[in-house]
């Protein structure tokens, strides 16, 4: 009796374990519930353990005076202002070093890929040897290395050297760039400049639709150029020059007046720009290698010439293979610019993460914070990329 | 004797073949073709000319002619040559290598160390001496260095892992996590093309949150707060903490390089599997996976050099890595202001490793290239 009902229940056991679609359901069951099992487990931990140590978790920490400093904002902060906006000065610092450190990336990128394939050898390897050496060292150690060459080996204020008769200086403060500081008629040239935006867009509907229509070509770019850069400039000069310029001059020990680049900052901007650069110009270099040479050659069989090939035949073509990994590059980029708490740069990482956690002892509640804000940060690159990517791919039929 | 060879007469298509002419051969040829074709190289190559001549010639006086070897100390070294003052790295040489390891223990290191040799080369050469046996060895090898390093048990006294620090920490993590995000990379990439959903879902959650955030939020999170997601009273050293971040946080960058190898297998392939009446893993192991892996490689290494140079990250969190170790060189008031000869001497080292990982690479690639080559 026994005996045939552990036969019995054996085989229904292995029939569904050799059933596929039963397997699948048992394996996910399964799955599921370990995973379940396991956050249970850990939660009810951290409970506990907050529970003894009398923590609880809650965010009202960031309402609290902060009183720390922070050297470099966006906007006004200073020690009096709460968690909550020490926090949004760190963000802000975040994306103004991904942002700036992308554009710059992008640009030596762009170059250094082109300049890897030209037909010149010696360029080629000077190239080929700058990027090899830069994106076989760790990332950290360029933040460092430009970080203690300005800090250590640049001159004091006081012996700096100028660049621009006297405009832009170099110290171990950091850069000292002129600042603008517009008068009362600046917001003409500024509405010049927003409406050279607007008619160019205007005029290249236009000049596309002329050209589905009737094959003619207009000088969009020349155009636009003259639009965006050289209205705004004829504004400026016929309301009279309405622009002051604040230059940093040497008061004391350091530098009044303009804008300065404080040395974390120019470290950390130009470490990821150049490490980022590197491998752009790979991306960059392979995207353009994987239009095949046929496309050349039929193009000027068709009568185009080099800058129009260039221009209509493979940069579409080549944008293609390179806008992918290029966005996960810019993911890097932004991710890597979380280091900037090994030199002292305050962002996100630094100031909530950093500072405000060891202050208040809330590690579960910044952290979340932090978790939470670099994945929305990756989340929005990566749907603005991949919406570009659509807009760019090959449709095939 | 000339003359009568100039007149000689060939039959037609007797001619002997002329050499080309002189501008078109040799190194003349060469500039020509290569530096000076036209108005435009011409410019470039003067252009890179002039970037090496501002470059190249301040950089070999400081970091070399004009460098100082011998020293005890910064003063000493501005007095003897205005150049780079090495002296840091020779008094530093040793501790950058093992850190605060008992010096009595070093040995242990050094076996270590040899025997990684020993292990690695019938993994990584196909034409190794004895290479299925010395399989078993590497297979072996995590479990006697983890004996050697920390010791501990059958007669090796324990060296605690808050000692460890240097090149040889850098190794122990890097080649760590090497080795157990592949596999686990493996298994998460099987689990987001899987046809299950709840693997799917799993699979696709943990690789998109990993990649999502940086490494040093989740080492902080390591360091920080995962005590706390443990039983209470639990102490969990902070070094088997770092590994397991780091290998998972490889793991899932893996993942997306061997989903990206599995999609490039043609459907076929897992067809015919199934009409071979292969079970899943079986044709997993036996088909697509050894085709996946190989398209996969370049990715893969890529993933791993990365990797490798993350670990510098450790030193945000107080280990003492071989860049933190050599950092803390410059906290010594006898050292101060040197950083560009302390982070030079890191970069090299990173540098010869990272281009060794990525030159056999491609030696790998051309190995397993099995196409057509063109």
């Amino acid at each position: 009796m026994a005996a045939a009902d552990i036969v019995d229940s054996r085989s229904a056991l292995s029939r569904a374990w050799n059933n596929k679609e039963a397997r699948s359901v048992i394996l996910q069951i399964l799955t599921v519930a370990l995973l379940f099992g396991f956050f249970f487990y850990i939660i009810r931990n951290a409970v506990i353990n907050l529970e003894t140590i009398g923590k609880g978790y809650s965010f009202t920490f960031l309402s609290a005076p902060a009183s720390y400093d922070i050297n470099q904002t966006l906007i006004d902060y200073n020690s009096r202002d709460t968690h909550f906006r020490a926090a949004i000065v760190g963000i802000l610092n975040t994306l103004l070093v991904a942002v700036s450190g992308i554009i710059l990336a992008t640009i030596v990128g762009f170059v250094l890929g082109v300049l890897r394939l030209s037909k010149n050898w010696l360029m080629s390897r000077i190239v080929y040897c700058y990027i090899e050496l830069v994106r076989n060292v760790p990332v950290l150690l360029h933040i460092l290395l430009i970080h203690g060459i300005v800090v250590n080996t640049l001159p004091v204020p006081r012996q700096s050297p100028s660049f621009f008769s006297e405009s832009v200086f170099l110290s171990n403060r950091g850069l000292y760039v002129p600042s603008p500081l517009p008068e009362p008629l600046f917001w003409a040239t500024m509405i010049a400049f927003f409406g050279g935006i607007v008619g160019t867009v205007l005029y290249k509907r236009r000049a596309r639709k002329l050209q589905e229509e009737t094959g003619r070509i207009l000088p969009v770019f020349r155009v636009g150029l003259g639009l965006i850069i050289g209205l705004p400039f004829v504004v400026f000069l016929v309301t009279g020059m309405p622009m002051n310029w604040s230059y940093p001059e040497l008061k004391g020990f350091n530098f009044v007046g303009g804008v300065a680049m404080k040395p974390e900052f120019l470290a950390l901007w130009l470490a990821l720009s150049l490490y980022t650069s590197a491998f752009i110009a790979e991306i960059v270099r392979a995207g353009i290698l994987a239009v095949s040479y046929g496309q050349t050659e039929a193009a000027h069989a068709l009568g185009l010439r080099t800058n129009r090939t260039l221009q209509l035949v493979i940069i579409p073509q080549a944008l293609r293979v390179i806008v992918p990994p290029l966005t996960s590059q810019y993911l890097n980029l932004t991710k890597n610019s979380s280091l900037a708490i090994a030199i002292g740069y305050m962002d996100i990482v630094a100031t909530i993460g950093g500072i405000s956690l060891n202050q208040t002892g809330r590690e579960m509640e910044s952290m979340t914070i932090v978790l939470l804000i670099y994945l929305s940060f990756s989340l929005v690159i990566s749907l603005f990329m991949n919406w570009y990517n659509k807009r760019i791919k090959l449709v095939e039929r | 004797m000339s003359n009568l060879q100039d007149t000689q007469t060939y039959a037609p298509g007797q001619h002997p073949d002329m050499p080309p002419p002189l501008a078109t051969r040799g190194i003349i040829g060469w500039m020509r073709k290569n530096l000076f074709s036209s108005i435009g190289n011409t410019i470039l190559t003067l252009v890179a000319i002039a970037i090496l001549w501002r470059i190249v010639p301040p950089i070999l006086d400081y970091f070399v002619f004009d460098a100082v070897i011998n020293a005890s100390n910064r003063e000493e070294c501005v007095a003897k040559g205005t150049g780079a003052c090495w002296a840091v790295i020779s008094e530093r040489f040793q501790v950058s290598l093992y850190a605060f390891y008992p010096e009595a223990e070093r040995w242990r290191l050094k076996l270590t160390f040899l025997l990684l040799f020993v292990a690695l080369g019938p993994v990584l050469f196909d034409r190794f001496p004895l290479r299925k046996q010395m399989i078993w060895f590497s297979l072996a090898y995590p479990f006697i260095a983890i004996w050697l390093v920390v010791g501990g048990f059958l007669g090796l006294p324990l060296v605690e892992t808050k000692m460890f620090g240097g090149v040889m920490l850098t190794l122990i993590i890097g080649i760590t996590g090497i080795t157990f995000s592949l596999p686990l990379g493996i298994l998460l990439a099987l689990g987001r093309i899987s046809n299950l959903p709840a693997m799917q879902i799993v699979s696709v959650a943990f690789i998109e949150f990993i990649r999502g955030v940086p490494l040093i939020t989740l080492l902080f999170v390591a360091s920080t707060m995962l005590n706390y997601f443990l039983p209470p009273g639990t102490e969990f050293d902070l070094l088997l903490r770092v590994l397991i971040m780091v290998t998972l946080f490889a793991s899932a960058y893996i993942a997306e390089v061997v989903r990206g190898g599995l999609q490039a297998i043609p459907k076929g392939q897992y067809e015919a599997a199934d009409a071979m009446g292969l079970k899943y893993w079986q044709a997993m192991r036996l088909i697509i996976l050894p085709q996946a892996l190989k398209i996969s490689i370049p990715g893969i290494v890529n993933t791993f050099i990365g990797l490798y140079k993350d670990t510098t990250l450790v030193l945000i969190i107080g280990l003492f890595d071989v860049l933190g170790i050599m950092r803390s060189a410059l906290a010594d008031p006898k050292w101060n202001g040197l950083s560009t000869e302390v982070y030079i001497y890191t970069a090299l080292f990173f540098f010869v490793s990272c281009f060794a990982m990525s030159r056999y690479s491609l030696y790998l690639e051309k190995k397993l290239h099995t196409g057509h080559k063109r």
